[in-house]
């Protein structure tokens, strides 16, 4: 009986985790098909070439002469079209640049978020002042408020200082501290001891110097999982991008690979999943190398919260 | 004051001062102008016009205003219970004593980290009607697979089947607490002879409550806010706008119709919104709420 529980268990855990993996395993896969092995019935999941034997050589058969030759002299091989990402990074036109863009704004929005909440989230955690937690509650409050509400007024914001059409109003934000990172930031530096600050100010150490030599370090792996974070939500931000952007030199790999949809969606699904596959794979890759980190993270989001 | 006060004070509010400035632009000031383009005809090129509550009478009769909060509260409700019990069902399984916990957890929350433009390019492929994956599948089932994302009876649970997918981000929030629950209490209930339903119930369940309120809360507040995927996968709003949801239709508004003052409104409707049913999720659970040692 127990172990009739056990295989049950195993078995219900194996079928969720391989609908989750398919959807990926199929884009991976269409993107690595030529063309007409995309839209085969039954589906295609391995990439194949078919040979026909000739003169004692195997011969390559092309897509359109496979009617000629009797189905038992044909032979199929195993055989993945790498050269699929390359054709849809030609495809995309501008892949670099949505690449590069996608990286500035990455590297921005990270310096920016990990410098002012920090700093914020030291203000209203290690030092006692009068109103602070007033000011915080205000601060929290700020997360109620949903995006649509303020957008229109920030996107007139932006258009007046002239910045729509550039990437200003995609980064310059992060450099004014969001609410939910100074609150996951403050939780953290709440848990050092406050004898270690009181300590370096008897020896007349400046409040600037124990935020940057001592509290800093011993934060490390908070600062990591909002720098983390940070870099994710610019890598997929869709909407952000959609509404600043108007010259296709600025877009991000998100809004490049929307536009590539648009344009040559519903035929060429073979460089369409290519294409995302170059977009996800960094994110997993990072995913992987940070797994300890990330985890953490998302967890403290919820059981802190 | 003493001097030590005051130092302090100038000390806190120098450290907090990217937030201050950041309060003032990004919330205070587009919350104020928010309020006030609701009540105006505005189209960003010239200056608002003050028009009363023309705005929000315009909502009432305005057929696709309904039609998308329809379609929103439809999506929000059929996905969220799913999402939050079969995330809590996986998290659950995967905190009894499995070999490869880690590598279990990993691929459930593999695809909440894919960025959405890149998921939305796979479910339109995988919904596609005549080549699509799904309908291979069930083509294996002798079904006929309809056209998920042509026909507008099955657009909207072509989405929630979707953020069922990707609902690992839930998951691992529920595993770390229920990491967290005193392996004694089950110990304890054992000796009393517990069976798993009844310890899932009475002490899984109320033990991690505040972790599946937090979860539901969240999830409310996203869902009812649900833009990327619908855009990217049905446009304008896929066949007879059945997948037109509220933030799609309030950037149609905004960007498409230079209608400001339109979406403002709806912005304001739509907070109004998540505040009611926050609040009515708040109160209807209090009382299932367990804090440890409040």
């Amino acid at each position: 009986m127990r172990l009739l529980q056990r295989l049950l268990l195993y078995l219900l855990l194996a079928l969720g985790a391989v609908t989750c993996l398919i959807p990926l395993l199929w884009m991976i896969s269409t993107g690595l098909k030529p063309i007409e092995q995309t839209m085969s019935s039954p589906p295609t999941w391995l990439p194949y070439r078919l040979y026909v034997e000739k003169d004692g050589a195997l011969t390559e058969i092309q897509p359109a002469d496979v009617d000629k030759y009797p189905a038992d002299r044909m032979v199929k091989k195993f055989a993945p079209r790498w050269e699929n990402f390359q054709n849809a990074i030609h495809a995309m036109k501008i892949f670099w640049t949505y690449l590069k863009n996608t990286l500035i704004l990455c590297v921005l929005t990270v310096i920016g978020t990990v410098a002012s909440s920090s700093l914020a989230a030291y203000g209203f955690a290690r030092i006692d002042w009068r109103g602070r937690d007033k000011l915080f509650l205000l601060c929290l409050a700020t997360m109620m408020v949903p995006f649509p509400v303020v957008m229109v007024p920030i996107y007139c914001l932006f258009r007046w200082l002239g910045w729509i059409g550039t990437l200003k109003p995609l980064w310059v934000g992060s450099f004014f501290a969001g609410a939910f990172n100074v609150f996951l930031l403050r939780q953290f530096f709440m848990t050092i001891p406050k004898d270690l600050s009181e300590a370096a100010r008897i020896d007349g150490c400046s409040e600037f110097r124990i935020f940057w030599q001592i509290i800093l370090p011993l934060c490390r792996p908070a600062l990591m999982v909002v720098a983390l974070f940070q870099f994710m939500y610019t890598w997929n931000d869709f909407l952000g991008p959609l509404i600043y952007l108007t010259k296709q030199d600025d877009y991000t790999l998100a809004l490049g690979l929307q536009l590539f949809q648009s344009q040559h969606g519903g035929t060429e699904w073979h460089y369409l999943m290519a294409a995302s596959t170059l977009i996800a794979l960094p994110i997993i890759l990072l995913f992987f190398f940070t797994q300890k980190t990330f985890i953490e993270g998302i967890s403290m989001t919820g059981i802190k919260g | 004051m003493t001097r030590g006060e005051k130092r302090n004070l100038r000390l806190g509010l120098a450290f907090i001062s990217p937030w201050i400035v950041g309060f003032l632009a990004f919330t205070v000031f587009p919350v104020c102008a928010s309020i006030y383009y609701s009540f105006c005809d505005y189209d960003v090129l010239t200056k608002p016009v003050w028009v009363g509550a023309l705005n929000y009478r315009d909502m009432i009769t305005d057929t696709v205003f309904w039609k998308s909060l329809y379609n929103t509260l439809y999506y929000a409700f059929l996905s969220l219970p799913f999402c939050l019990v079969i995330a809590l069902w996986i998290a659950v399984m995967l905190n009894q004593d499995v070999k490869g916990r880690s590598v279990f957890r990993t691929i459930y929350f593999l695809p909440s980290l894919v960025p959405v433009v890149a998921s939305s390019m796979v479910w339109l492929w995988i919904l596609n009607g005549n080549f699509g994956l799904l309908n291979h599948a069930l083509e294996l089932l002798h079904i006929k697979g309809p056209q998920w994302l042509a026909d507008e009876k099955w657009t909207k649970p072509s989405l929630i089947l979707m953020a069922i997918w990707s609902c690992g981000n839930t998951m691992v929030i529920y595993l770390a607490a229920l990491q967290d629950v005193p392996r004694s209490l089950y110990e304890s209930a054992e000796i009393d002879g517990a069976n798993p339903w009844v310890k899932f119930r009475h002490i899984t369940v109320p033990m991690i409550s505040p972790v599946i309120y937090f979860n539901l809360i969240m999830g409310l507040i996203g869902s009812l806010q649900v833009f990327a995927q619908a855009y990217i996968m049905l446009g304008g709003g896929g066949p007879n706008r059945s997948a037109l949801f509220y933030t799609v239709y309030l950037y149609q508004n905004a960007f498409d119709y230079q209608q400001m003052g339109y979406a403002c409104a709806m912005a304001w409707i739509l907070f109004l919104i998540i505040l009611a049913l926050t609040w009515l999720a708040t109160r209807s659970t209090r009382r299932l709420i367990y804090y440890g040692g409040e």
